[in-house]
């Protein structure tokens, strides 16, 4: 059996599994067996799909079900680029399942979210296997729905209740411009297969219009700025397994769905293409990381700095498209196998991190930073998952974030000879706010461990949390291994991305592997290189060797003893610093003066006895600029509109009369 | 035979920036007590300091965590594989390879984030306060960094610190507006990233403003001894930094002969000596900053960086 054919079985056993989950909603104790399920379809789907990325697809790698529109049926393909995708979802939907295996069994009501897991993860392994316009869309939808449903699992709380409706605008929104672009793809000829929509030809004109398209289809599902309002409300909302899955591995399909439709489908395109992807996504990794800086709730933050990578990500894609549009394919490659590699460091590490927070959710009930703290002496396992994942995502070698932005940086690097001058002006600037937006990253993560895990308690829940379940355990423990492995032999990943860059770049990278000690370097002439392995080992070695030195010549005499702090120790946690006292040195910085952020001080009149009051606010304006006049505009049409419904059938006749006379009068003057 | 050499100067480069570190701590020490007409402690007197708190025993808070206790050695493992990957008196150092400047970097970060860490574990406000005011700092500094590092990375076309430094040595550069907006920029984040004055003061403990030593101030005994070590390798790091890339001249060549090296060697301690004094005249010179005038100082580096950037994308030849 071909692979594509056994991952469609993969799928459709995934669809199985949902249905069986709805068959069995109103009996208990079923929860194991469905995320077992998931755990073994995932685990058998990432195995083949490694295997296809390796070159062992065997033929025929495409398969026609006798499904969706009539005559044309539904196809499914798989490409490198397609197995490259189907592994990041399959591994992060492995994770998931073995990560719920334990969590999910805390769940209030476990029949809101048991269907619509395999459903999602089978609508995503669709997206990615699909090879023609229609199962494509279709797959999309689904897979937008099943995730929607999940978002709103606990409805009963309103603020759920919102996240839900707005997510289902922007998925509603984002499956449009997908349409459209898709639309225009086709053609008039309606040629929906993606092989033929390859070798259509269209005019750049068309080409431009298809690129805005799914920048916002694609784009809002990824959670580009200004389309992410609805991410950071959306992605928290959900189980915390399944915000794993939407941020560490659903924008990664969104990503999936750009590279496939502009790299691939779309043809050439010009070179300003990649200065609008520069923008959008320099624009996304600062503004998402600065918001995630300002967030006290973890599993916000964690979903704003999703935004940050998705930003850092199209970075990539952006340097890749212009080097590509001006035939410099070599750096092309280097862009594309950045922003990829990127795409899987992000999928482990932005997975394991909610994991941990749902972890600290389950343990304390919180997901408020500021009424957490000293957690690491309570759940030492979960702690130090989280802190591997932290420095993983702070870009710390010898970890893997580090290799997917120094290659980034690389890239960014080769970009002087690019010859247009507004390329050249926006490079750096592009590299500058990368750079800004890594550091910054550093102290969101500092903030993030430091006050949720160490200092002392600053809730009674936080001070008698436990240790959470084994499975959990070790499905974090699993991200966090691939975490160090993708950081210290990045080498056979850049490698087996090769395929890739060749089909869509047009070169691939110097062969990784043949380098002396799985060294990785960025392009063949470039003296530049990297060696995780041996910073790896170098660490290991000195501060062992440090350590051993001291406690075999110095003292390692211990005492404990009340803290310090100068003399005055106060025993209240509540004067220890908390998240936003953290930040307050940044947003003075980088935020004060900006709508993102307000402090409103008030001052009682002297004499008067009542506390003076200090509010902050912190909001992302994006929201009433942007959306809420569109959303005005709309409800203004449905009022209008309305009154359709109220009409006499004599003038419903006249209606669909004319709009039969108006149809055939634009078939007319189209033929 | 060449690896040998080769090793050999690996090895005793990093011996050397583990001793000679203190050295130059003691000198600005030194130089700075003479300015205000001190006497001043002598100049071992680090390696004194150093060896008395190897000696005594450690208290640590009751609710401390295995962070605190483990970071000192992170702290000091990665500074110290930094320190050990920047040519001093040699080019062309035996893993000089396996990482390069951006590495650098990021070692020298990953090394902040553990002392932020540890400045949070035990939940004191002075703690507190030090991460979070070092954390802010970073955020300009390491970006600003990074920038110079663009600018000599285009000018090289490489990262790798020792082809940096064999370019700029080579005759064929000569005078650049880029490289000297790099240098003022690297050396305004050199001052930031080392906690010198005018944006913190390393010579007090008890100052509302202070920033590195507000975070260590829970450390005693062998974890201080750590710290303080790392402190001053970065500072030596930040120095041979400068001194490898805008005074390369006295590097010695992989393979040369032992008076090279010899030469070399003298060299350095003369950059060391230098450079040493200009920073102890320096910081008598300026007053310290109060922490919110940091971003105009720190954030200056980053318009240099940028500026030299943009120069080189510009123009190669700029």
């Amino acid at each position: 059996m071909s692979v594509v054919a056994f991952l469609m079985l993969c799928a459709a056993a995934m669809l199985g599994v949902a249905l069986l989950a709805v068959a069995t909603a109103r009996m208990h104790a079923t929860t194991g067996f469905i995320y077992g399920a998931t755990l073994v379809l995932c685990v058998a789907a990432t195995v083949f799909s490694i295997a296809a990325l390796t070159g062992h697809a065997g033929a025929p790698t495409s398969l026609v079900l006798p499904l969706g529109l009539p005559w044309i049926g539904a196809h499914f393909a798989i490409d490198t680029l397609a197995a490259f995708f189907l592994a990041v979802v399959n591994i992060g939907g492995a994770a998931a399942s073995l990560y719920a295996l334990g969590y999910g069994a805390h769940e209030e009501e476990p029949h809101r979210v048991l269907p619509f897991f395999p459903a999602f993860l089978a609508g995503m392994n669709l997206v990615v296997l699909a090879d023609d316009a229609f199962s494509y869309l279709l797959s999309w939808e689904f897979m937008s729905l099943a995730s929607w449903a999940l978002v709103i699992a606990h409805h009963r709380d309103p603020e759920n209740r919102r996240a839900g409706y707005v997510y289902l605008i922007m998925a509603s929104l984002g499956t449009l411009a997908l349409l459209l672009a898709l639309g225009l793809l086709t053609g008039a000829d309606g040629n929906y297969d993606f092989e033929a929509i390859r070798h259509g030809a269209r005019t750049s004109l068309t080409s431009a219009m298809v690129l805005v398209l799914v920048l916002i289809g694609a784009g809002s599902k990824a959670g580009l700025v200004p389309l992410h309002a609805w991410l950071p409300l959306a992605h928290p909302t959900a189980p915390s397994h399944v915000s794993a899955l939407m941020s560490g591995v659903m924008t990664k399909v969104a990503i999936y769905a750009f590279i496939r439709i502009v790299f691939d489908l779309a043809g050439p395109l010009p070179w300003w293409s990649g200065a609008l992807l520069l923008a959008v996504g320099s624009l996304s990794a600062v503004l998402g990381v600065l918001q995630a800086l300002m967030q006290d709730d973890t599993k916000r933050l964690l979903a704003y700095s999703t935004i940050e990578n998705i930003g850092i990500i199209f970075i990539g894609l952006g340097l890749a498209l212009a080097f590509r549009a001006d035939g410099m394919n070599a750096a092309a490659a280097l862009a594309m196998t950045a922003a990829l590699l990127h795409v899987l460091n992000h999928s482990f590490f932005k997975s394991l991190l909610f994991f941990g927070t749902g972890a600290v959710l389950t343990a304390t009930g919180e997901r408020n930073m500021d009424r957490l703290g000293g957690l690491i002496h309570r759940m030492p396992a979960t702690s130090f998952l989280f802190l591997v994942g932290c420095m993983a995502i702070s870009a710390l070698p010898p970890l893997n974030g580090f290799v997917s932005e120094w290659l980034t940086f690389q890239a960014v690097l080769q970009s002087p000879d690019l010859p247009q001058w507004a390329l050249k002006v926006m490079v750096p600037a592009a590299g500058g706010l990368l750079a800004l937006a890594a550091a910054l990253a550093g102290a969101a993560f500092v903030k993030t461990f430091g006050i949720t895990f160490l200092s002392r308690p600053r809730s009674l829940e936080a001070a008698k949390a436990k240790e959470v379940d084994r499975f959990s355990l070790s499905a974090m423990g699993a991200l966090a291994l691939l975490c160090l492995i993708a950081g210290i032999i990045p080498g056979f990943i850049m490698d087996a991305m090769a395929p890739i860059t060749r089909q869509l770049a047009g070169a691939a990278l110097p062969l990784q592997a043949r380098q002396p000690w799985l060294t990785i370097v960025p392009a063949a002439e470039s003296g530049s290189s990297y060696n995780g392995l041996l910073v790896f080992l170098f660490i290991a070695a000195s501060s062992l060797l440090a350590v051993w030195a001291i406690h075999r010549f110095a003292s390692h005499a211990i005492r404990r003893g009340p803290a310090w702090d100068c003399g005055f120790p106060d025993p209240s946690p509540l004067t220890q610093y908390s998240g936003s006292s953290f930040v307050q040195p940044i947003r003075r910085v980088f935020l004060a003066r900006t709508p993102l952020t307000s402090e409103e001080v008030t001052m009682s009149a002297p004499g008067d006895m009542r506390a003076a009051r200090f509010t902050l606010t912190i909001a992302d304006p994006v929201w009433d600029w942007l959306y809420q006049p569109f959303a005005d505009v709309v409800e203004s049409t449905a009022l209008q509109l309305n009154r359709l419904q109220f009409l006499t059938i004599r003038r419903y006749l006249s209606l669909v009369f004319l709009s039969l006379v108006l149809l055939l009068l634009v078939l007319a003057i189209w033929s | 035979m060449e690896l040998i050499s080769a090793l050999l100067v690996q090895v005793s480069q990093m011996l050397l920036v583990l001793l000679a570190a203190l050295l130059l701590t003691g000198f600005v020490r030194k130089v700075k007590a003479r300015l205000q007409r001190r006497r001043g402690p002598p100049i071992v007197q680090p390696y004194r300091d150093i060896l008395r708190l190897l000696k005594k025993e450690v208290v640590v808070a009751e609710n401390a965590s295995w962070i605190f206790r483990v970071a000192p050695y992170l702290i000091f493992a990665a500074t110290w594989v930094a320190a050990a990957l920047v040519p001093t008196f040699a080019k062309g150092l035996l893993f000089s390879w396996s990482a390069d400047l951006i590495a650098i970097i990021a070692l020298l970060a990953s090394a902040r984030f553990f002392l932020a860490l540890a400045g949070m574990d035990i939940g004191t406000g002075f703690g507190g306060i030090g991460s979070s005011r070092e954390m802010m700092i970073a955020s300009l500094a390491e970006p600003a960094m990074l920038l110079v590092v663009f600018t000599m990375a285009l000018v090289a076309h490489s990262t790798q610190l020792s082809a940096v430094a064999d370019l700029l040595a080579s005759s064929g550069v000569g005078l650049r507006v880029s490289l000297g907006l790099a240098m003022v920029g690297l050396i305004i984040v050199a001052i930031a990233e080392n906690s010198r004055i005018p944006v913190d003061n390393p010579a007090t403990h008890l100052e509302l403003t202070m920033v590195h030593e507000a975070m260590v101030l829970e450390y005693s005994g062998r974890h201080l001894a750590m710290i303080e070590l790392a402190a001053a390798v970065k500072l030596l790091l930040y120095i041979s930094l400068i001194g490898c890339i805008f005074v390369p001249w006295t590097l010695a060549a992989p393979g040369a002969a032992p008076a090279t090296y010899l030469a070399g060697f003298a060299g350095y301690l003369a950059k060391l000596a230098v450079f040493g004094f200009l920073l102890g005249v320096f910081e008598t010179a300026i007053a310290k900053m109060r922490v919110f005038r940091l971003p105009d100082f720190v954030g200056g580096a980053l318009m240099l960086g940028l500026l030299g950037t943009l120069l080189l994308f510009v123009s190669r030849s700029l």
